[in-house]
């Protein structure tokens, strides 16, 4: 028997067991006990195929056609199904990416522990629960009585996760499988869960096959990197060797693509011509009611802001910030509670919405989630000129119009009669975004435009939106989470948390030297501040000639 | 890296013959659904000419013959035909079966759109179909002809309303759903009316359950009908419908059972046809019923 905990050699898995259509090709794997191991790639590579494959939880259509996964010498491929079960939560056990579906919704979280060890174990009530308790503990959840007896829904997203990792260790496994275990998370959420495995896997001596899609999450955690593409390994390297001297055309685009959290230099200034305005915008949800006032909950608070022509302004903030609520107060999707939204010199905050119409050609929004913002059943054509066939252009120009603008955003104007469906997910926001300049809008608001997307991808369409702000000087209102994406882009930053405006002002300034506690919070907590991946070294290595990190504090 | 790279001209939107053809060959089940109302409906509609005799001409000398080489399935207590009476029924339960479909349909789609899309007349539409599907369907139905007389129109309307309530409420759930993803969002901003909004977007949306519930709101109308017309409560005595002709065979069952139980098996196989063939139409249009899934 090797030293080796998991050996996974030569897996190809395959759609219907066809060898045609192979998603895994031939991936070998090894982790040693205690080993935090990392499996990196773009949506499509098979991280999370190579792991369902571990814990015999392929679904029906993908078949192994060849290859053997080996725990501790014992080959998962062949076992039985009651085999594996044991194996599931003794030898090895997984975390999902989604918390609140991971649980049951139905069942107090202390039970849904607990079922592990009546399942697996022949342990007495009082010493379950006692064991329960302790691994609640153990995971750092606070008040755990109480804990013990609420519902997934009582609890935070980081909670949850913590309920999962119990869950998933209680049996004490040797291998913990993460499949991108902090993606659903904010930034400070997901800094406490991967300080959380680490201390786990010192304790215990817990591997960890961590899949992820995040550079900054592989520096922080990873002692092995193992980088995929398209079901292949691209290489196999210690993690610092990766970072720095990475062997592969493919690592290296892949590194050169994380976004650097240092601030880009702002943009000069084409004019100070201001093309949108807040003033003291507020949206209040609930307290209103017949009888009784309800729960009033205050979405976004006094936000003042000014956006300028040819300009970013970057709104960041963690889930519940409020941040999401601004851009569609501005967008008029809700209806502001009160305060002034300026765009030009027009306070569109009361307008009604046959008045708003009009106007609606001079702000423009791309969503989050190419898969859903663009109407499945209709070509993108048709999606394209919707907005131009409103403000009464004629269908042909639209459409001439529609595939000069496709081509303009990197696709071929020839697409114009495909489908959504028939696209990549980077594509399908490039139409979006062609969508919202058929308009020729003044303002463009991102709502976590790139959020979705790949790295590499990410990187392109911000690429193409700093392209298209220079050549038509967009207004863009950039909302994000990631300070990443919002240092390489913004050249304003606010900062939101729980509805209230926190910090505004350069991003130079806000990002490199913040004032507030919770902006440096926010900036720690983002993974992998150390280093410079586009340049292959940390950050303290960088020549003093270059930009310094943005906040090492 | 790719991002850029031309997509492959994926397999174009099938067009509505391919769709049907799927339908029928999805399953053996689906395809002797098919063949059994393909049947049940042309027979219906060249009624006169397969029919063997006058299904309404009496013929008192031939009164409750058993099966023969003339009569095939026997006569009826004043010597009619059961065969050519049971083809002829078929045309009524056809047109109340697709007619209270095709109105359950329209109405309830108009009325759902309205309720889901209108926020304030959600509350108003959603009570009073809640009030209605309190009352079962029959009760309803009974009332609504006593009231208003016995007769093919008033029998169609009596079947229709109570099945509005169930397609408002589907396509109330639809546009729900649907009102609330960024592609709406996305024509809201786009400047498009509510009309416009409704059509493009939400209207697409219904249409695929709505030939399911369309399906099953057909196969339940038949059997309300020959429900009524069974209970005397349908159409005119002397119309052939499957519902009367086993209302009048009813006091003769000891003496030719076949005229209650040859109608009877017709509307049985008629339903689960058109059963079947809604559950086939519903597994094409939506696959996710019928495969995937881990199955440990």
């Amino acid at each position: 028997m090797s030293d080796q905990l998991l050996e996974i050699e030569n897996l190809r898995i395959a759609l219907d067991g066809n060898p045609d259509q192979q998603v895994v090709k031939g991936l070998n794997l090894s982790i040693r006990p205690g080993q935090t191991t990392c499996l990196v790639g773009e949506s499509g590579s098979g991280k999370s195929l190579t792991a369902l494959a571990t814990m015999g939880l392929l679904p029906k259509v993908l078949q192994t056609i060849e290859g053997s996964i080996k725990i501790k010498g014992e080959e998962v491929l062949t076992a039985s199904p009651g085999r594996l079960r044991t194996l599931r939560a003794t030898a090895m056990s997984m975390i999902f990416q989604e918390p609140m579906t991971a649980l049951n919704p139905v069942a107090r979280v202390g039970q849904q522990i607990e079922e592990v060890l009546e399942f697996h174990s022949d342990m007495s009530q009082g010493a379950r629960k006692k064991r329960t308790l302790e691994m609640m503990e153990a995971v750092h959840l606070p008040d755990v009585e109480k804990m013990y007896r609420s519902f997934p829904h009582q609890l935070s997203g980081g909670q949850r996760q913590r309920i999962m990792i119990a869950m998933a260790l209680i049996m004490r496994p040797q291998l913990l499988i993460a499949d991108e275990p902090t993606t659903a998370l904010d930034v400070t959420t997901q800094a406490q869960i991967l300080s959380l495995i680490r201390e786990l896997r010192e304790q215990q001596g817990t591997a960890v096959l961590f899949i992820t899609h995040d550079m900054g999450v592989v520096s922080e955690i990873a002692d092995d990197v193992t980088v995929l593409k398209l079901g292949e390994v691209m290489e196999t390297q210690q993690v610092e060797q990766l970072l720095r001297h990475p062997q592969t055309d493919y690592t290296r685009d892949l590194l050169r693509s994380v976004p650097s959290q240092v601030p880009r230099p702002p943009s000069p200034a084409a004019s100070d011509e201001v093309v949108l305005r807040t003033e003291d915008l507020c949206k209040t949800y609930g307290g209103t009611g017949l009888i009784r006032k309800g729960r009033e909950v205050r979405a976004a608070q006094d936000v003042n802001l000014t956006l300028t022509h040819g300009r970013t302004l970057g709104i960041v903030g963690e889930s519940g910030s409020g941040k999401s609520t601004v851009a569609r107060c501005i967008m008029r999707l809700i209806d502001p509670t009160s305060g002034k939204i300026m765009v030009g010199d027009e306070d569109i905050a009361v307008m009604k919405q046959s008045d708003l119409k009009a106007r609606r050609k001079k702000f423009q929004i791309v969503f989050q989630d190419p898969m859903r913002s663009l109407n499945p059943r209709r070509e993108i054509g048709e999606s394209i000129i919707e907005g131009p066939l409103n403000f009464g252009v004629s269908r042909a120009e639209a459409m001439e119009r529609a595939r000069d603008l496709l081509e303009l955003v990197g696709l071929p104007g020839s697409a114009i009669d495909r489908f959504p469906h028939q696209f990549s997910g980077g594509q399908r926001q490039r139409v979006a975004i062609a969508r919202a300049l058929a308009m020729d809008p003044d303002i463009l608001v991102a709502d976590e435009a790139v959020s979705a997307l790949d790295v590499s991808v990410q990187a392109q369409v911000l690429d193409l939106l700093a392209d298209l702000q220079e050549r038509f000087g967009l207004g863009i209102l950039f909302i994000t989470h990631d300070l990443g994406v919002a240092a390489q882009i913004c050249d304003e930053v606010m900062v939101m948390q729980t509805g209230k405006v926190i910090e505004y002002g350069p991003a130079g300034e806000v990002l490199g030297n913040p004032k507030q506690d919770y902006t440096k919070a926010l900036i720690a907590a983002a993974p992998g501040r150390h280093w410079d991946f586009a340049n292959f070294r940390p950050f303290s290595e960088a020549p003093a000639s270059a930009a310094t990190p943005a906040n090492q504090s | 890296m790719t991002d850029q790279t031309n997509t492959a001209p994926g397999p174009a939107h099938p067009t509505a013959l391919t769709k049907v053809r799927e339908v029928v060959f999805s399953s053996p089940i689906a395809l002797i659904a098919t063949v059994l109302v393909t049947i049940i409906v042309l027979a219906a509609i060249f009624a006169p000419v397969v029919s063997p005799h006058d299904p309404v001409r009496l013929t008192p000398s031939e009164r409750l013959k058993p099966p023969s080489e003339l009569y095939w399935l026997g006569t009826d207590a004043y010597g009619r035909d059961l065969v050519s009476r049971i083809i002829y029924g078929g045309r009524i339960s056809l047109v109340v079966g697709v007619g209270a479909a095709v109105f359950a349909v329209l109405s309830g789609l108009f009325l759902g759109l309205m309720a889901g899309y209108i926020r304030w007349l959600d509350a108003v539409l959603m009570r009073m179909v809640d009030g209605l599907m309190a009352i079962p369907n029959i009760l309803l139905a009974i009332a609504i002809v006593s009231l208003w007389g016995a007769g093919l129109w008033t029998v169609l309307i009596a079947i229709t309303i109570p099945e509005v309530p169930r397609v408002v409420r589907l396509v109330r759930s639809v546009v729900l759903s649907a009102r609330e993803e960024p592609y709406v969002e996305a024509a809201i901003a786009a400047g498009s009316s509510t009309f416009l909004i409704m059509r493009r977007h939400l209207l697409p949306n219904t249409i695929a359950p709505l030939i399911i519930q369309g399906t099953y709101i057909c196969a339940s109308a038949i059997l309300v009908e020959a429900i009524l017309s069974f209970l005397g409560a349908g159409i005119n005595p002397e119309t052939p419908s499957w519902g009367n002709i086993m209302a009048e065979g009813r006091i003769y069952f000891q003496i030719n059972p076949g005229i209650v139980l040859w109608p009877g098996l017709v509307v049985s196989v008629t339903i689960l046809a058109i059963n079947l063939l809604g559950d086939a139409v519903r597994d094409a249009l939506d696959p996710r019923m019928a495969k995937r899934g881990i199955d440990r």
